[in-house]
């Protein structure tokens, strides 16, 4: 796909945009301590969490990483993965 | 000069005749904040915008970074805009500046050079423009009155063409060149007209036709965006050479494309110049050819795009180089001597001397030449150039 002029584009488009790629860390959800309580869908600031059926699903075309469910879960049942290359 | 081009030959002041041409271009909208030199170039198209003679959209501002602005708003709907400003206008302009080349809308600065505070000074260098040298706009600086308004009437065809589409900024000397009276010809505005087609924008902001400018990039399409514009402004060059020869066939008047060489294809010595200088230089060549002495004068007219080839094949003849700057980058030195050193480094071309001087008004005379050619030569003869920047007739003593 070639570049557009000076990067202008259609309008409404910022739904295609993978936020995602900014992403170091992936939180993990361990399931069999989740209980579906919803609390990281809450507090997930990019909306990128979805509690269905109990079943707590992680977006990752637009999780960028920040790490609040992980802090926020009553039953630390989200882990941090380092996803890309980190210097430790 | 095309007589039927002619509309009136005239003793007039520069900014009157900027005006008078910005008339002839008609652009759609002019945005308009006053900054010393510049105020009567846009006091004048009031004039003509009251008295009907002109139909412009004139908007008045509170500051330069609007007047930018409302001018990157008129070329995103498509419309040919224009300002003018100075000094620390040019620099409160400088975000929206870098924002218009960006996002590739062509609109038309005449930035009449004056130094950058502080101290205060009202008079001309070449730091304000300088200054914006990153920002993807072209800029090209004029010798002359007449050389500014032929250069106002190129400098929109240029932007607005499609495989360029950038901000463009025709460079005058103040006072020397806005406040000074010359004999001007201008041109009819039928004449202007027929040889600038009117803006054909790629994009235009419409309501029915929703677009976003100025969207996030991520690393993984910025370098490539940047570079368009870096590219777009390379290949402008052709298209500068190209109108210039247009507007000579047109109209007859010719100062050279991205330089000018005025005898150089024997100068043992070639002084390198941008502005009103350059015709100060000139005078002073003509004492020096008749001393027999080979000296000769690139002028360059198109500081960016930066017209590196040509200058390497002007000056493979040379021994020496001497670049005289009106503007430094502190630390460093020269910015027109660093970025010629740059260029002709590991090419084999002559030796590169660099002056600065000019700075705030002080005087540039035919004998500052003389003597800045005498101590050039001196200094090629004794092998000692020196690498730094040479600020001339730097007072010691007020240190």
């Amino acid at each position: 796909m070639k570049l557009n002029l000076g990067g202008v584009t259609e309008a409404g488009r910022s739904k295609q945009n993978r936020t995602g790629n900014w992403r170091y860390f992936l939180p993990v959800v361990d399931q069999k301590r989740c209980n579906g309580c919803g609390t990281c869908e809450l507090f997930c600031p990019d909306s990128a969490i979805e509690i269905n059926n109990k079943l707590c699903l992680i977006n990752t075309f637009y999780c960028k990483g920040c790490g609040i469910c992980a802090r926020e879960c009553p039953r630390s049942a989200i882990t941090m993965q380092v996803e890309r290359g980190v210097a430790v | 000069m095309n007589p039927e081009a002619i509309k009136s030959k005239e003793i007039m002041q520069g900014s009157a005749a900027i005006a008078e041409t910005i008339k002839a271009i008609a652009p759609g909208v002019i945005a308009v904040y006053p900054i010393t030199p510049q105020t009567h170039i846009l006091e004048h198209l009031a004039r003509l915008v009251a008295d009907g003679q002109l139909k412009s959209k004139y908007i008045t501002v509170e500051s330069e970074f609007s007047a930018a602005s409302v001018i990157f708003g008129a070329a995103s709907a498509g419309v040919r805009s224009y300002t003018a400003s100075a000094s620390q206008g040019l620099l409160l302009m400088t975000e929206v500046i870098f924002n218009m080349a960006g996002t590739r809308l062509p609109a038309v600065i005449t930035a009449v050079n004056r130094s950058l505070s502080p101290p205060i000074n009202i008079q001309v260098d070449h730091q304000d423009t300088m200054t914006l040298r990153d920002s993807g706009i072209i800029q090209i600086y004029v010798e002359s009155i007449q050389e500014a308004v032929d250069t106002h009437i190129q400098i929109f065809k240029i932007a607005e063409d499609r495989e360029v589409l950038l901000p463009a900024m025709v460079c005058m000397d103040g006072w020397i060149l806005s406040h000074a009276y010359e004999p001007v010809t201008l041109w009819r505005d039928e004449a202007v007209q027929e040889f600038l087609p009117p803006f054909d924008p790629v994009f235009q902001v419409d309501p029915k036709n929703p677009l976003t400018y100025g969207a996030l990039t991520d690393d993984d399409k910025i370098t490539e965006f940047k570079y368009m514009v870096h590219d777009a402004l390379i290949r402008s060059k052709e298209k500068i050479k190209k109108v210039a020869g247009e507007f000579r066939d047109a109209f007859g008047n010719y100062y050279g494309d991205v330089i000018e060489k005025t005898y150089t294809e024997d100068a043992e010595l070639i002084l390198i110049a941008m502005g009103s200088m350059a015709g100060t230089i000139k005078a002073a060549l003509e004492k020096l050819r008749a001393q027999g002495k080979r000296v000769g004068l690139i002028k360059i007219r198109s500081f960016r795009p930066f017209p590196d080839q040509e200058l390497r094949t002007a000056l493979a003849g040379a021994k020496a180089a001497v670049v005289l700057d009106r503007s430094f980058s502190c630390s460093s030195g020269g910015i027109l001597g660093g970025e010629i050193k740059a260029c002709l480094y590991g090419q084999g071309g002559p030796q590169v001397i660099n002056y600065a001087l000019g700075i705030g008004g002080r005087e540039i005379y035919p004998e500052t030449v003389l003597e800045i050619v005498n101590q050039s030569e001196r200094l090629v003869e004794s092998g000692k150039i020196p690498p730094e920047t040479i600020f001339y007739n730097l007072n010691r003593e007020l240190l």
